[in-house]
């Protein structure tokens, strides 16, 4: 089935994917995905295990290039430039695009470093100049009155939640301009997914946000477009207001009304 | 609502509290017969019937909005669902009122009757039954539409309504002629002229109601809309 984006698309794009095919080996699992992904909004992935949302997010940075049998055909294009192309450096498109898995994967390493680390591959700073950026990515991530005074212990030494914002903090260090969250909350308790939503409301005035959940809610709360997928195919893509009141698709409102099964 | 969800208990949450709204819609149209049928026999006992009738009413909308928060709460329901539940809201309300018409209709009737109005005087009562009749009819339409979410039915009920209105214009102008060719009739008709009212607005209601199936329906909010306009987003 070709998806077809029915809703009438308001916002500039940053992303756009054009025709895109993966394969893990022989395994079909995107089906010519065709969307247009606004820039500086919130775009959600929802649909069942296996649908093909968190491997439509890992094509965008690449991400599954470290796996050989893994392969991607057809276009993604930020800023008119073609993420798959192979031409391309894949560690300056994943300074461009920027990434958070489900689980928190702090370094081993002092929270301080956790975010210069990063800094470090592509920009050389001053110490002050490093202070600098550390302090405002601790901030944009709301972690900052949390960790001021303990800048040199271990990240693994903080909260699940904590651990999340830092590895968000980190991921915006680097100044990306797409940031792709991979189930960010789904190993945190309510209060820490309510800060890290609010988080996502303050990033996308600066960054394009595309966030992979399984939780309806969260996608229904926190982002501006909702794209729902099933068994690799992009079934229904608009905006998350109108998506979740009346959706174009018989199959959308059975997953959204959990009338799936 | 056909398809089942995956919880059990939500299909039992949103039947049983389908199932009260059609309890309190069948409340509600008995109160207007009964009310009506109170005008016919200038009854000040059936009359006092309706206005008891009232309070239950009151509680049934009460006790469904209850219903409907803890759903939402704990469901957080989407789209059908939540269309559903926003329009049972809407839809109790708009019962309510009819209620509320009904126990304006019966005080009108213990009113005529306290005044010393009988059966003798000449009055059109029997175009009042009519009125009501229509309304009565289209209310249950409207109930039975929305026991089985039929779009069409309810686009039925919206067309009706401008019948009930013609009746209500024709019957205004019958009660003036009334009052003109006889004044002692004056007090009287004026009464008959509130209920006629009440009975109009009954109408309006059931129209109300079907308007809230199309919206469950369709997911088109078709309110202040001509029957072009609606029949159109029902099609």
């Amino acid at each position: 089935m070709d998806a077809k984006v029915e809703w009438p698309m308001t916002d500039t794009a940053k992303i756009s994917v054009k025709d895109l095919n993966f394969y893990y080996g022989r395994f079909h699992a995107l089906k010519h995905i065709n969307m247009e992904i606004p820039d500086k909004k919130v775009t959600a992935f929802i649909g069942p295990s296996g649908c093909g949302k968190s491997t439509l997010l890992r094509t965008f940075n690449r991400m599954f290039e470290l796996y050989p049998e893994q392969r991607a055909e057809g276009q993604i294009t930020v800023d008119g430039q073609n993420v798959l192309d192979r031409g391309l450096d894949v560690s300056l498109i994943r300074a461009k695009v920027g990434m958070v898995f489900q689980k928190p994967t702090p370094f081993p390493m002092s929270i301080y470093d956790n975010i210069a680390f990063g800094v470090k591959l592509f920009e050389s700073l001053s110490r002050v100049e490093m202070d600098e950026r550390v302090e405002w990515a601790l901030k944009k991530a709301a972690l900052w009155n949390e960790v001021k005074d303990k800048l040199g212990q271990s990240g693994s030494g903080l909260s699940g939640g904590q651990q999340q914002r830092l590895c968000i903090a980190r991921g915006i260090a680097i100044k990306p301009e797409v940031l792709l969250l991979d189930e960010p909350c789904s190993a945190l308790d309510p209060i820490s997914t309510g800060k890290i939503e609010e988080l996502i409301d303050e990033l996308k005035s600066d960054y394009t946000v595309l966030i992979v959940t399984h939780n309806m809610q969260q996608a229904a709360r926190c982002s501006d477009y909702t794209a729902y997928m099933y068994l690799g195919d992009l079934i229904e893509f608009g905006p998350t207001r109108e998506l979740f009141m009346k959706p174009k698709r018989r199959e959308t409102e059975d997953y959204i009304t959990g009338r799936f099964g | 609502m056909t398809e089942k969800h995956l919880s059990s208990q939500f299909d039992a949450e949103l039947s049983a509290v389908s199932t009260r709204v059609l309890e309190m819609g069948g409340m509600v149209e008995a109160q207007v017969a009964q009310a009506v049928h109170a005008l016919a026999n200038f009854s000040t006992e059936v009359a006092q019937q309706v206005i008891a009738t009232e309070e239950k009413v009151n509680q049934l909308e009460v006790d469904i909005d209850r219903d409907l928060s803890a759903i939402i709460a704990r469901r957080q329901p989407t789209a059908r669902d939540l269309r559903l539940l926003i329009a049972i809201s809407k839809t109790t309300g708009n019962l309510e009122r009819v209620g509320d018409e009904a126990a304006r209709i019966a005080r009108t009737v213990q009113h005529l009757v306290s005044t010393g109005v009988s059966s003798r005087m000449r009055l059109p009562v029997s175009d009042v039954s009519f009125e009501a009749g229509l309304a009565t009819t289209s209310l249950r339409r409207a109930l039975d539409a929305f026991a089985r979410l039929d779009v069409n039915q309810a686009l039925q009920v919206i067309k009706q309504d401008n019948e009930i209105d013609a009746e209500f214009d024709g019957l205004l102008r019958k009660l003036i002629t009334y009052m003109m060719e006889d004044p002692r009739t004056i007090s009287a008709s004026i009464d008959l002229v509130f209920v006629a009212k009440a009975i109009e607005r009954v109408g309006d209601h059931a129209k109300n109601l079907a308007e809230q199936i199309i919206y469950i329906v369709k997911g088109t909010d078709v309110r202040h809309n001509s029957v072009d306009v609606i029949e159109s987003a029902v099609k």
